[in-house]
């Protein structure tokens, strides 16, 4: 049971936003803004980065949406995402995201941690000033949106089915209030 | 100097949010109703949970910024802020803001952190579900600005008079209204 009184039967930070629109709005707008509109990272990597900061966090709810709306947005590379969440090292993605993978998980422990090595292995690999802005701003959102999460409690559905759903809604309606939707 | 290319001379947060103002501005908008919306948690305790927070993670910017803030607002010297940091139980704060900072504690170290005693004293010592929530929420907010902060390898003054000298005009500007600029 949630730490507070939110809607009944709601999961995640659904329930949070339900009882909280005026913040609510903001933190959807803000996800949407990092996660769908124009970045140089593709919304599946951005979407794997939300999952994986997440996996790191131990937040299970927001690890299995956005690992779902991550294969949803891969399709035929799907497997990509549990690769990353296992095993960053082995997982068949490019030299230039396991770079960026690794400044957000440095980010998920503490800024700080981020040297300039980090950095500049990230470029050597192609990354440009606004793929790791971009990484290091993902990484630093999900430290709060797992906290908010797990911090008072919601309700975590344990089926599978639950977040396939999700990562369909959240790759078609995208990150809309649930007040708002039609 | 900061890891990637941010316009000059601008402290702390100010440096990437001119980088990215359309993130900033959703980031902006959270804060206000954080910290300086109608809220039955003063202007003062909201900003000296955030300063808490960003006195954990160790962000120099943020715990300096929002102290002097917190001192504007709560009319008191930095040292009664700086004797919270360090203990806030042995300081003369109601037991609720004591039981709140407590819960804000333990969403800095992970949100699974925060345990049912914890909430169940907030509330035998007044704090409301809305006061709960924005503690949570001020808590987690403030874990993902610290690390875009300090992910970022930002620049910061060193000297706390800068901070303190600020606060009546960063109160008087607001966070809706904020120019990097400026």
């Amino acid at each position: 049971m949630a730490h507070i009184k939110v809607p009944d039967g709601v999961p995640g930070i659904r329930s949070l936003v339900m009882f909280r629109p005026d913040t609510g709005k903001h933190l959807y707008d803000l996800a949407h803004v990092l996660l769908r509109e124009p970045s140089p990272l593709t919304p599946a990597e951005r979407e794997l980065i939300a999952a994986y900061v997440s996996s790191q966090n131990s937040c299970k709810f927001c690890m299995s949406s956005h690992a779902a709306a991550a294969r949803e947005l891969y399709g035929e590379e799907r497997h990509i995402v549990d690769c990353v969440i296992e095993d960053v090292g082995k997982a068949p993605v490019s030299e230039k995201m396991k770079a960026l993978l690794a400044i957000a998980g440095k980010v998920q422990r503490n800024g700080k941690e981020v040297l300039p090595d980090d950095i500049s292995n990230a470029r050597k690999h192609g990354a440009e000033d606004r793929d790791i802005h971009d990484t290091v701003l993902i990484a630093a959102a999900f430290s709060m949106f797992n906290r908010y999460v797990d911090g008072l409690a919601t309700l975590t559905p344990t089926e599978p089915e639950a977040y396939a759903e999700m990562g369909k809604r959240m790759t078609t309606i995208g990150y809309v209030l649930p007040q708002l939707i039609k | 100097m900061a890891h990637i290319s941010l316009p000059e001379g601008l402290p702390g947060i100010r440096g990437p949010m001119a980088f990215r103002p359309d993130a900033a501005k959703h980031l902006n908008d959270l804060a206000e109703v954080l910290l300086r919306s109608e809220n039955s948690l003063t202007r003062g305790e909201r900003e000296l949970i955030a300063t808490y927070v960003s006195y954990l993670n160790d962000c120099f910017f943020c715990q300096n910024a929002h102290g002097g803030l917190a001192q504007h607002y709560l009319e008191c010297d930095m040292r009664l802020i700086d004797n919270i940091m360090i203990n806030a139980n042995a300081t003369q704060i109601s037991t609720k803001l004591k039981a709140l900072l407590s819960i804000a504690e333990s969403v800095q170290k992970g949100g699974k952190e925060v345990i049912p005693i914890q909430i169940e004293t907030a509330k035998l010592m007044g704090a409301t579900d809305m006061e709960i929530h924005d503690t949570v929420l001020i808590a987690a907010a403030f874990c993902m600005f610290n690390r875009y902060v300090d992910g970022l390898g930002t620049w910061a003054p060193r000297d706390r008079e800068f901070y303190i000298n600020r606060a009546k005009s960063r109160a008087e500007e607001g966070y809706a209204n904020y120019d990097p600029y400026h």
